[in-house]
């Protein structure tokens, strides 16, 4: 909403400067966003004295005229008739940014240059005059500024009203709010109309089918008009507000809009048939052209007004071009009418066409104000337009406006607004912004809010109203007491705290991508038909293509981090996600959100530096962190295990793993597939691992049990054998630790070797046992029976045989 | 006699504190003790003292000699030491072999420094769903379908029903239908709204607070949020409480605090105003108390919310939202 301060002075004295004005408007809900002159304009505009005119030697119509400028004499060509020797008229420089829009610039015409312009009222929007030099009278100095010779200064704000606040979609809202600040009087606008008859009757009538949808209608007649320009005080009006003068009777009804809040309409009576008007909804995929000429495809639950036979506007949201005042229109009938702010929200939706007569009407505009500002119109366009006005109103109001009268408990008011003011303060308070207070019994009030006050409904909304004229700065800070108890365990947000801290300590960086991604990132990680992780979740409006989808996986959000880090010059990336994925259960319920976390590795095993090599990260170095990440976290029983043929296509075959714990698939690990890091047009291996986050808390370990630190020492034994290359190494350690031998306290995989003398397809693999006892210090005696039966049982087993 | 005893052991020792190296040592020794030294050349001056004071000056000049001799000895050995020490000394200069460590997004930085402050206010966490249904994102809050309220954020939709939601606030009504009052928790999340431009990403993240129990007023709210806000950024930033308007809190308020940058005297951050808006508040709506059970006679509370990325960007001075969002690791690794 924008106003002027000099529009406002027409209702309010205002008695603070503008930037007291800004802040005490947003300090009772109306934030001022922006403050600005709006002659602004002028700036390169000063006071020019005619020295000579001369005829331009190439075109009969112009002159070239010496304009003094205080210390300088300019050429100026001119095409004005009154241009003459002695005159003083504004001149404006190259640079200005004249009102309609047009940046001034030096120019040459004819082959003379001209150094500026010698500006019609019209051009500067200070008048209606188009004809000619806009001749300035006074002792004024050339070269002395416009908007200081003209006394030329209007302050322009914006106001960011919320939208409970469809009052204030007006000056005299605003002046309102001035005026309850300043604790002055509000001047209304005069206006009295007294009919004497009711010959408006004969003429027309108003019949409204569909109540609900509109309320109230009001409407009068006006003859013998004459469709001209507006005045200019009106003009410069709309023009402060940033609204374009059309014709007087437009502009009339836009003024009063303005001016009051309610929107009217103006139709060409003698263009509607059977000059009458029938108020119901439109037919389903009805046609109707707007003021604007677009055709618009209307629905059975759009309010239309009609006339006789058809449609003629759009209740509410636009007029038609069918009945619109023309050049030649005589006879005017003014709508003032009141509709349901859902209705027209809905039909302002549906069509995709937002009015400020739609605006104000989906908020909600005074019932009460309908006969009020159709008296200001008709009066209006009676003196501006020549137009008699057909004594009598039409007021058809099928639902009466009834406001509800609201109990306030002030001591409950002040209890939880934290005040302790008295009924009367209250009353004060609430009467300022024009409510409506009876004192019922002892701290009692009865409150009736104003009319246009459509927000207030509850006590609650009563307290905002005592609050924010009281000023909210004024109302005591203090501090609620919250008494130590059992609290809700924070869960989730612990569990990832934790995951994300020991991500960075094991050298990792945290990214955030957006949860959307395109659906084929589907097709980019291979994933198969059936995957649940192509049951993506779209968006009825997204932003564009890459963002359609909820994001089913984390995996291609970081791929797409290190293709960007990549291309930065980047070698190495670290990277983790911790984040939701969203698989769809049908659109019309919620999906199924579980937290991931998803790791990447690329490039060297460590940061450059003199002290180690730059070695290529790979398989193992993810893994360490997985299990370094896994241990920290106490997951029980966590094995790795390879992954099954064709249940991950992004992860390249042979070089992937399940992660299990307690036996449950918990996530995955491994490099990701050739083919999807050519298809992120990536140029290098990266490894990745996936946690479920949701299921892996339960799999923590709950309680934690000593054991008595061993008293005795350990004894190790080797056993080196040789086994076919594609026995996992994991298997064979697992085949020891599970043999039924009781002084076994722990098994390591010592080493492993293939090549020479080691026979193709077969690997060197050695084992260390470590033996303890509990009782005594174990003895070779002891330990070499059980390592043989070991060794036998490996080789049986595993069809493996001894090296050398 | 030409030096006494005392004088020559001074001059000695202060010789030898001052020798910068083993040659100068070797050299006082010899000028001390040496067949010509000072020390030899007493000891054999002393068959002129008289004869009651030979014994004593023989037994001084001796203990001196022993002294000076185990004097150089020291010093030689140490001169030994310092020479071994810088020969196999290192270049502590060097860094050390690097323990690569990672970064926490600065989000994720911020909202823990948030739900910390409020955690140690007495605030439990609560979380919930990122896409919500139509109900809990607007319908319970008190902002019914086709109310312009709606037009405040640009939703993405799923289906009529189903929504990213838009702000935390959904968790106030899911935390007030699991519990009854007392209800203290901060909601820390995601939230999408259809927007994107310097200012504006499709998805950012708030912070909603919600305090219900028995007398909680208006001032509450105000002390709560000072509290905070001198702690998120510091004891000097004031707080401004101006009237605003959110369907789901009456009386409403917007909060602002005194310019970060320019301390209120009006910079590009702050659009020239002092201030800048960092939290939406408010007393709890009775018609969002109604749609839980609870009874509006007995409880009121105040709720909040807040962008995470906004007072990231007052605390770091970071210009643009989108970048968090874009990965780069130059920018990730500054915080």
């Amino acid at each position: 909403m924008i106003v002027s301060l000099s529009w406002l002075e027409d209702y309010v004295s205002i008695q603070m400067d503008v930037s007291s004005l800004a802040d005490a408007l947003t300090m009772v809900g109306l934030e001022v966003e922006a403050v600005w002159d709006r002659y602004t304009y002028l700036n390169t505009v000063v006071v020019g004295k005619i020295d000579n005119v001369s005829p331009h030697p190439k075109a009969d119509k112009l002159t070239i005229c010496k304009v003094n400028t205080g210390d300088r004499q300019l050429d100026i060509i001119c095409g004005a008739p009154n241009a003459r020797k002695g005159m003083l008229a504004p001149l404006a420089f190259p640079g200005t940014v004249l009102p309609n829009g047009k940046i001034l610039e030096n120019s040459v015409i004819r082959g003379i240059k001209s150094e500026g312009m010698l500006c019609s009222e019209n051009e500067l929007a200070l008048g209606n005059q188009t004809g000619g030099l806009m001749e300035l009278h006074g002792n004024f100095q050339p070269g002395t500024a416009l908007a200081k010779a003209l006394s030329l200064s209007d302050h322009v704000m914006e106001i960011g009203l919320t939208p409970n606040r469809p009052d204030c979609l007006s000056i005299l809202g605003i002046a309102r709010e001035i005026a309850a600040i300043q604790k002055t009087t509000l001047k209304y606008p005069e206006c009295s109309l007294k009919d004497k008859s009711s010959d408006v009757f004969h003429m027309t009538s108003v019949t409204i089918n569909d109540p609900e949808h509109c309320p109230r209608y009001c409407a009068r007649l006006l003859e013998n008009i004459v469709v001209g320009h507006s005045p200019f005080w009106m003009q410069d009006r709309l023009l402060s507000v940033g609204l374009r003068p059309i014709n007087a009777i437009v502009d009339i009804t836009n003024f009063v809009m303005m001016e009051t809040g309610q929107p009217l309409h103006a139709f060409d009576y003698d263009r509607l048939a059977q000059n009458r008007i029938v108020v119901r909804t439109a037919k389903d995929k009805e046609v109707f052209t707007t003021l604007d000429g677009k055709k618009r495809e209307l629905n059975s639950e759009t309010l239309m007004i009609c006339d006789g036979e058809k449609p003629v506007a759009i209740g509410g949201v636009m007029g038609g071009e069918n009945s619109e005042i023309q050049v030649d229109t005589t006879r005017v009938l003014i709508e003032s009418a009141c509709f349901d702010p859902v209705s027209i929200r809905k039909t302002s939706k549906y069509l995709g066409l937002s009015t400020d007569a739609s605006h104000r009407f989906e908020r909600g505009v005074d019932p009460d104000g309908t006969v009020k500002a159709l008296n200001r119109a008709a009066s209006l366009m009676s003196d501006i337009s020549g137009g008699h006005i057909v004594s009598g109103l039409i007021d058809e109001h099928p639902i009466p406006s009834g406001t509800k009268s609201i109990e306030l408990d002030t001591a409950y008011a002040n209890r939880v607004l934290g005040l302790s003011l008295n009924a009367s303060h209250i009353q004060t308070l609430l009467e300022s912004v024009g409510f409506l207070v009876q004192s019922a019994e002892y701290r009692q009030l009865v409150v009736t809010p104003p009319s246009f006050r459509v927000d207030v409904s509850r006590p609650q909304d009563l307290m905002e109203e005592i609050a924010r004229i009281y000023g909210y700065d004024k109302i005591p800070t203090t501090f609620p007491l919250i008494p130590a108890q059992r609290r809700i365990p924070s869960g989730q947000w612990d569990f990832r705290g934790q995951i994300k801290d020991l991500m960075q300590s094991l050298g990792f960086n945290e990214v955030i991508n957006y949860s959307f991604m395109d659906e084929k990132a589907c097709d980019l990680l291979e994933l198969d038909a059936n995957d649940k992780r192509r049951k993506v979740l779209p968006i009825l409006n997204p932003l564009n293509e890459d963002m359609a989808v909820m994001r089913t996986c984390l995996i291609s959000g970081l791929l797409k981090a290190m293709y960007l880090n990549l291309s930065q010059q980047m070698k190495t990336l670290k990277i983790f996600e911790v984040g939701n994925t969203f698989i769809s259960q049908g659109n019309d319920c919620l999906p199924v959100e579980n937290e991931y976390l998803a790791v990447l590795w690329t490039g060297s095993r460590n940061d450059h530096s003199l002290h180690m090599k730059d070695i290529d990260c790979d398989f193992y170095d993810i893994k360490g962190a997985a299990e370094a990440l896994l241990r920290s976290l106490e997951i029980q029983d966590v094995i790795f295990t390879k992954m099954p043929e064709n249940s991950c296509q992004y992860t390249k075959a042979g070089h992937s793993a399940r992660i299990l714990s307690e036996g449950k698939d918990i996530g995955l690990l491994g490099e990701v597939d050739p083919k999807v890091i050519s298809a992120f047009d990536l140029k290098q291996k990266a490894f990745i691992f996936e946690l479920d986050l949701s299921i892996m808390p339960s799999l923590t370990s709950k309680t934690k049990q000593f054991k008595p630190v061993p008293r005795f020492p350990a004894i190790y034994r080797d056993i080196t054998i040789i086994i076919d290359k594609h026995i996992e190494s994991g298997e064979v350690v697992e085949m020891v630790r599970n043999a039924n031998e009781s002084l076994i306290e722990s098994v390591l995989l010592y080493d492993l070797y293939e090549g020479d003398p080691i026979p193709k397809g077969h690997k060197s693999i050695t084992l260390r046992v470590i033996y303890r006892s509990a009782e005594k210090t174990l003895e070779d005696t002891d330990v070499t029976p059980v390592t043989e039966r070991i060794a036998k049982e490996l080789l049986n087993r595993l069809n493996a045989s001894l090296p050398g | 006699m030409e030096n006494s005893i005392e004088e020559i052991e001074a001059e000695a020792l202060q010789e030898l504190a001052a020798a910068a190296g083993k040659d100068e040592i070797q050299e006082l020794s010899v000028t001390y003790l040496g067949r010509k030294g000072k020390l030899t050349r007493f000891l054999r001056n002393i068959s002129n003292l008289p004869p009651d004071k030979r014994p004593d000056a023989g037994k001084s000049a001796n203990i001196l000699k022993k002294r000076l001799e185990e004097a150089f000895k020291t010093a030689f050995e140490k001169m030994d030491l310092a020479e071994a020490h810088r020969v196999e000394a290192i270049d502590v200069s060097l860094p050390g072999r690097p323990f690569p460590l990672g970064t926490l997004h600065p989000i994720t930085q911020i909202i823990r420094e948030i739900c910390a402050i409020f955690q140690k206010l007495g605030f439990d966490i609560a979380e919930g769903p990122e896409v919500e249904s139509d109900y809990y994102n607007f319908e319970a809050l008190n902002i019914p379908k086709n109310h312009p309220a709606r037009d405040m954020q640009d939703t993405f939709y799923v289906s009529e029903n189903i929504v990213l939601r838009t702000h935390t606030s959904p968790l106030q009504v899911r935390m007030m239908e699991k519990q009854k009052p007392p209800v203290r928790i901060v909601a820390p999340g995601k939230v999408y709204r259809c927007d994107s431009d310097i200012t504006h990403t499709p998805m950012f993240h708030q912070v909603e607070g919600l305090l219900v129990d028995q007398d909680i007023s208006f001032g509450d709210l105000k002390g709560v949020l000072t509290a905070f806000v001198q702690q998120i950024f510091d004891e000097q930033t004031s707080l401004r409480f101006r009237p605003s308007f959110f369907p789901f809190t009456e009386p409403s308020a917007e909060v602002d605090i005194l310019c970060v940058m320019c301390r209120g005297k009006g910079c590009r951050v702050c659009s020239q105003t002092g201030w800048l808006e960092v939290l939406g508040s408010g007393m709890v709506h009775p018609a969002v108390f109604e749609n839980v059970g609870y009874d509006i006679s007995r409880y009121t509370g105040f709720a909040f919310g807040m962008g995470v990325e906004r007072i990231t960007m007052l605390k770091y001075g970071i210009d643009d939202i989108r970048k968090f969002f874009e990965n780069d690791h130059r920018f990730l690794k500054q915080f």
